[in-house]
């Protein structure tokens, strides 16, 4: 762990501006130089209910959000006081307060704004504050904002305490506060900054703790991105111009970014009345022409089950984004899980085959999403973008060089008029659309568009000959289950040709490895380098490829080490059985690192669960270490 | 030029273009309704000039959903309930085809009946063809949503115990822009009908009263018709709301008393369709989004120097 970074944790309400705060102070983190990384909890509730932003800020690269924090703005939550029933609700009217000290750092510093928050109220809090060298600093900023016109200004008076605190030069945020804001209420929050800031500067010992903020540079422009952008963005680069969905927690991100953005491109965005609907529209705009997705998370991907069948069977190109948020059911809306690999993996009847990416880091999601489309549309096949809640939600900073990419409209395996033309037709003059012989022996026939000449075939989710008409001929069916299954192990070759997908970290030769997929990829990178610097020997592979499956490259990093802990978070081992089934080996060599209370990984779970599973159980490689649930999560 | 040539080609078009020439597995038992439905569809395509090319037949599954097998034209044959997404979508992307979508009772009154609802009230341009046999058809004769209250079928041995659903006045506070009915009995007012409903601009919903002799003996599609447009009996103005509301309940009333009404029933020309609605406040492109694909010279525009700016 390295004190020298800054870990600032503004909590308030939901509704209270806490999101938008936060954001725009990571920004003018990264703008001044630093990495960052941010971590969103928030409740299932609209307004009121207790909340918080991370930023995790360093000179260094941030993967995570690191171990517990150093910088506490505990703003109040103005939602839990209801004036018109008088009521409260239960005690949460403290929480912004007494929630987040149990990971407060020795050491750390702690803004509340005493104008909502009573410290007077948590028990022991005098006694936790001097047993843990915190520095207390209780600031009325509810009455500062108020005599400035506007309450929700309070989180503009944190932001200038923190600064006057962490030694933040005001110049970042007044820059940023003048790009974001509206002149009408720029001038008051200006004003409400610099006042805050002179205030805890003149009153206060600045310098009574070591709190501040690192400095660094960065040696190119970078952009501040969430999981969710990057996922659009790379849509939005591989010609994607048609989405359809429905609202659901957390996919809700990407369409919406996607619906924003597409009109201004000429694309065309649907919300419909279900997610059969979305993916069947999806199917429906593909199948004319036109470079198509949909998405949902975990129910609404269920619903899409029939659609993603039939996209196989017609090969029809279509990309699906799945969100995962724990389950099962409707589960825990706002709560990162990866439960629903299986669920994204095997539903649909019969044999069915998806591509699924799983990014493992913003940047990642980016290029997975360009590669799932080019997937898509060359071998005619649906493939999925599987990620959650945490990857969606989190910004960090990437290098804006990483979408300097060339726009790639292309339709993929398509033919013109004259291609169609020169190629097979039956005796009606059905275009054999789904011909045996195909070009590159890749299992890919080359599709024709309607309204185009010469073209006409006919896509069914039943068996069919190669024009489309139905079949249940037991020779044909072998043959076209033959050549669909056969795009697989060219899209096998394809990747593994690949650099951008599965990445290792660590020693080569280490002795130890950390199998994970997804999200926590950062995590265990973070954990990987403590772990060496604490003189075990470990390294990583992160798999973004669940289907299909890296067999080589991941046979050969098991046989590289003498044990694997394979980290995910779910309750049964979803990521684990998939390995050991793909790779048909190594059982005893594989265990696991689970944990499913909502929260994700921690580096520090990470290398606590090492020494449990690899140091201390020698015996037992295939016990699963569970974190239990903590109370109130 | 377009890359989609066959896109208003117009050339003279013969029923028998619409003809397939492998012969389909049969699928239809003989004497069955939908073959009414077939040569209505043929002889409206090729009234209307049609190219098989141009023309996307997009259906649901069931007997009715075998429509493909028997239309020579682009087809898209898709999943129990779905296929009017897929239409909706498909006309979207290229408005410049000529898109039908068709199923059953159950096909488009049960399974798909939200997809039903949606789509009337989206106003999409397009033409959904419903083969109502009152039935069940290709599962083997099971009571659908619109076989009368006590109805007996092997899954409803003591009788149905619902209403039927009224398609027509659903139709109509769905919000479908052009509502007819006709039947197989009849092929002449069948064609016309589809003529005049692939020609609105505007969701199209043709109630097709077909015949299923092998399952449902007893279905009143065998009733001689009256045409409500021939006779005098029934005048109103199918283009006044209420007026067409109460003559949809008189029809659906009647149906299930033995007499068939058939003919248009609510036909409004002026409200513009979902495409022009989503054209006017800047929501589609005017150029038909996919011919852009195939357009070498159209500049593809990227996240880097549209969005990224506001992440900086
Ligand atoms: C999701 C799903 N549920 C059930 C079925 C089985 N199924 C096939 S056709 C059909 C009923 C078709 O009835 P209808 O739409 O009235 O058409 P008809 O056969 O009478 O033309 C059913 C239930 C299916 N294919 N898919
Ligand atoms: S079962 Fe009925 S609906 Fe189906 S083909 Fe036979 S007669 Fe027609």
């Amino acid at each position: 762990m390295t004190n020298d970074e800054l870990i600032w944790r503004i909590a308030g309400g939901s509704g209270d501006g806490i999101a938008s705060t936060s954001q725009n102070f990571a920004k003018a983190l990264m703008r001044s130089g630093l990495n960052v990384f941010t971590h969103r909890h928030y409740p299932s509730r609209i307004r009121g209910g207790h909340t918080y932003t991370e930023i995790r800020a360093s000179a260094d690269p941030v993967k995570s959000r690191g171990d517990g924090y150093n910088f506490l703005l505990a703003l109040g939550d103005s939602f839990a006081r209801n004036p018109q029933q008088n009521a409260y609700y239960g005690n949460e009217e403290i929480k912004p307060l007494s929630e987040n000290l149990d990971e407060l750092r020795e050491g750390g510093v702690i803004i509340y704004d005493s104008g909502l928050l009573d410290a007077s109220e948590i028990e022991d809090f005098d006694e936790r504050v001097e047993e843990n060298d915190w520095h207390v600093y209780d600031l009325d900023l509810r009455t500062m904002a108020r005599e400035h016109g506007r309450e929700v200004m309070r989180n503009t008076a944190g932001v200038g305490a923190t600064c006057a605190l962490a030694g933040i030069d005001l110049e970042w945020i007044e820059e940023l506060m003048t790009d974001a804001m509206p002149e009408k209420i720029l001038e008051p929050n200006l004003e409400i900054l610099h006042e805050a800031y002179e205030m805890v500067e003149s009153e206060y010992d600045v310098d009574a703790h070591d709190v501040k903020i690192p400095e660094g540079e960065h040696d190119e422009e970078q952009v501040l991105m969430s999981g969710s952008d990057a996922i659009a963005y790379g849509a939005i680069d591989e010609g994607c111009r048609f989405i359809a969905g429905y609202p659901m927690t957390p996919w809700t991100e990407v369409f919406t970014i996607m619906s924003q953005n597409l009109p201004e491109l000429g694309g065309i965005s649907e919300q419909v009345e279900d997610e059969i609907a979305a993916a069947a529209l999806a199917l429906g705009a593909s199948h004319a022409g036109v470079k198509a997705m949909s998405g949902s998370s975990g129910g609404g991907f269920a619903l899409m089950s029939e659609p993603l069948g039939l996209a196989e069977m017609t090969e029809t190109p279509v990309v699906l984004i799945e969100a995962m948020r724990a389950g099962p059911s409707t589960g825990m809306p706002t709560k990162p899980e990866q439960g629903d690999l299986e669920h994204v993996l095997y539903t649909s009847q019969g044999d069915s085959h998806r591509i699924v990416f799983a990014p493992g880091t913003v940047a990642e999601a980016y290029t997975q999403t360009r590669k799932a489309f080019q997937i898509a549309y060359e071998y005619q096949i649906p493939s999925i973008v599987l990620y959650d809640q945490k990857l969606g939600g989190e910004l960090v900073n990437v290098p804006a060089s990483h979408f300097d990419e060339e726009p790639n409209p292309s339709l993929g395996s398509t033919l013109t008029e004259a291609e169609i033309a020169d190629a097979p037709h039956d005796d009606s003059g059905k275009f054999s659309r789904f011909s045996y012989d195909t070009p590159e022996d890749n299992g890919v026939a080359p599709r024709s568009i309607p309204g185009q000449k010469g073209g006409r075939f006919l896509a069914t989710g039943n068996e069919h000959m190669p024009e489309g008409h139905i079949s249940e001929d037991p020779e044909n069916r072998v043959f076209q289950m033959n050549k669909r299954m056969r795009k697989l192990e060219a899209i096998r070759e394809e990747l593994d040709g690949e650099v951008v997908n599965n990445s290792e970290y660590g020693e080569e030769d280490a002795q130890y490895g950390f199998l994970t997929f997804g999200s926590q990829q950062g995590t265990v990178e973070e954990a990987v380098d403590r772990l060496n610097e604490d003189g075990h020997s470990v390294k990583m592979l992160g798999v973004s490829e669940m289907a299909p499956y890296p067999v080589e490259q991941v046979s050969e990093f098991i046989e590289s080490v003498d044990e694997v802990l394979v980290v995910e978070m779910n309750a049964s081992a979803q990521f684990r059985g998939l390995t050991q089934k793909e790779v048909g080996r190594y059982g005893d060599k594989l265990s696991s690192l689970l944990k499913y209370n909502g929260n994700p990984f921690e580096p520090q779970d990470i290398v606590e669960g090492f020494e449990v599973n690899i140091v201390e159980n020698d015996d037992h490689p295939h016990t699963r270490t569970k974190y239990v649930p903590a109370a109130g999560d | 030029m377009s890359a989609f040539s066959a896109i208003g080609e117009g050339k003279e078009i013969d029923r028998n273009d619409y003809t397939p020439g492998l012969e389909p597995q049969a699928t239809w038992c003989p004497g069955c309704g939908d073959f009414g439905v077939l040569k209505a569809l043929k002889g409206a395509a090729a009234e209307l000039g049609k190219s098989p090319d141009e023309m996307l037949l997009v259906t649901g599954i069931g007997c009715s959903g075998k429509l493909n097998s028997y239309f020579e034209s682009y087809g898209f044959h898709t999943i129990h309930g779905r296929s009017l997404p897929v239409a909706r979508a498909a006309k979207l992307a290229n408005p410049g085809l000529q898109v039908v979508a068709a199923g059953g009772d159950g096909d488009g009154y049960g399974i798909g009946g939200n997809h039903f609802m949606h789509s009337a009230r989206e106003n999409h341009d397009m033409t959904y063809i419903v083969f109502n046999n009152e039935i069940f058809g290709l599962t083997k004769g099971q009571t659908s949503p619109t076989s009368p209250m006590g109805h007996k079928s092997k899954t409803q041995p003591h009788g149905s115990a619902k209403q039927p659903l009224r398609p027509l006045s659903l139709s109509l506070t769905s919000g479908a822009s052009y509502i007819a009915r006709t039947a197989a009995v009849n092929p002449n007012q069948a064609k016309d009908i589809i003529v005049e409903a692939m020609e609105h601009d505007g969701f199209s919903h043709v109630d097709f009263l077909t015949q299923c002799p092998t399952w449902n003996k007893d279905a009143r599609q065998y009733v001689p018709y009256v045409d409500i447009q021939d006779s005098e009996d029934y005048e109103f103005d199918n283009t006044d709301r209420r007026e067409a509301a109460e003559m949809m309940h008189e029809t659906e009333d009647a149906l299930h008393e033995g007499t068939v009404l058939t003919g248009r029933y609510y036909v409004d020309s002026d409200r513009p369709s979902y495409q022009q609605e989503k054209q006017q406040i800047g929501e589609m492109p005017e150029e038909p989004l996919a011919e852009r694909y195939f357009d070498d010279s159209y500049e593809w525009e990227r996240s880097y120097d549209n969005f990224l700016d506001k992440h900086k």
